[in-house]
């Protein structure tokens, strides 16, 4: 490979990664690519979604630790990778919790009154 | 970055060029700092996106169940492999040029934007399907999916016009290293023109499940 073992490690500037790291690193993404791909081809309902999203965040983890050699920098650098995903966390859960269960304004001209504002609940009663 | 009036004996080409008040380690942190916070906007600039996507999905499922059924998943995984390959050898540049190996820096380099253009020569044919169908923007069919296409595209597109800019930005990093510019002691452009690259791939791990397989 050309490289001394003593070029590995920490310098005065960035990390040097062993190569070995930067494949092994490529074919776990490839595999994972392929896993993601084969999957999608069963219906699961919505667990594909959750799959899909689960592998797709390994490869990005993969990415970022690795190729973009997040696992070797300082905490003030994971504070800054951490802030936008922390904050697409609260604008993604957010959306979650309110959207499942928000009440259209039609369904809200249906119930008689504010107490019974419970949806699919009102026509079971009657 | 180099002010003339500081160039000093310390000036040699294959050294770092010199900043205003700060000595060359401290430049390399500060310059792959600002990449990393400047990475973190463009996340949230896709995680809006994300988050439109979202709330759409599950408000008109059926369409994006559908709509996701034109989409080409083998392009899209070809494309996908593309990427990652592109990261691959990006890595392999910030490696070489941490040895001041000038040619394999550009080499390598050359074989990403090669990547890069693959890709968007996959999502040109992509496109053009989607245009011959009468799915594009002002088509015929576009009524059909007008909820999914018009997210797909911005989606799309948003993350093409980034691929572009990274082609450009490795371009002028791939004639520094033509030039000899890099050493083991300078070599911030080649990082921090990789830390870009590398999030256009993360986008795009994202996208490729997202628009054409979970649809």
């Amino acid at each position: 490979m050309g490289h001394s073992t003593g070029s590995s490690g920490h310098s005065e500037l960035g990390h040097i990664v062993p190569l070995k790291v930067y494949r092994r690193v490529l074919a776990i993404l490839l595999v994972l690519t392929v896993i993601t791909v084969v999957i999608a081809q069963f219906d699961f309902g919505n667990l594909n979604l959750v799959v899909a999203m689960v592998v797709a965040s390994v490869k990005a983890a993969l990415v970022a630790l690795f190729f973009m050699h997040l696992k070797y920098e300082n905490p003030i650098t994971w504070l800054y990778a951490a802030i936008p995903v922390f904050l697409l966390g609260l604008l993604l859960g957010g959306v979650f919790i309110d959207d499942p269960f928000r009440i259209s304004p039609q369904d809200a001209v249906v119930a008689d009154g504010p107490a019974e504002k419970m949806g699919e609940h009102h026509e079971a009663h009657h | 970055m180099s002010h003339g009036e500081h160039a000093s004996v310390l000036d040699d080409p294959q050294g770092p060029p010199h900043v205003h008040h700060m000595d060359p380690p401290t430049a390399y942190h500060a310059a792959k700092f600002g990449m990393w916070l400047f990475l973190a906007t463009e996340l949230l600039l896709f995680g809006v996106m994300f988050a439109a996507f979202a709330i759409f999905r599950w408000k008109y499922f059926e369409e994006f169940h559908k709509a996701s059924k034109h989409l080409n998943w083998m392009l899209g995984a070809a494309n996908t492999a593309v990427l990652l390959t592109s990261s691959y050898f990006a890595a392999m540049a910030v490696d070489h040029a941490q040895h001041g190996r000038n040619k394999k820096v550009l080499s390598s380099l050359l074989i990403t934007i090669g990547c890069a253009v693959g890709f968007l020569v996959i999502k040109t044919i992509e496109y053009s399907e989607k245009y011959h169908h009468g799915y594009f923007p002002g088509g015929e069919n576009f009524h059909e999916y007008k909820t999914f296409l018009p997210l797909y595209f911005c989606m799309t597109g948003i993350h093409a016009l980034h691929v572009i800019i990274g082609m450009v930005l490795l371009g002028w990093v791939a004639s520094l290293a033509a030039k000899n510019r890099f050493s083991e002691r300078y070599y911030t452009p080649v990082e921090v023109g990789a830390l870009y690259w590398h999030l256009v791939d993360l986008i795009w791990i994202y996208l490729f499940p997202l628009l054409y397989l979970v649809g």
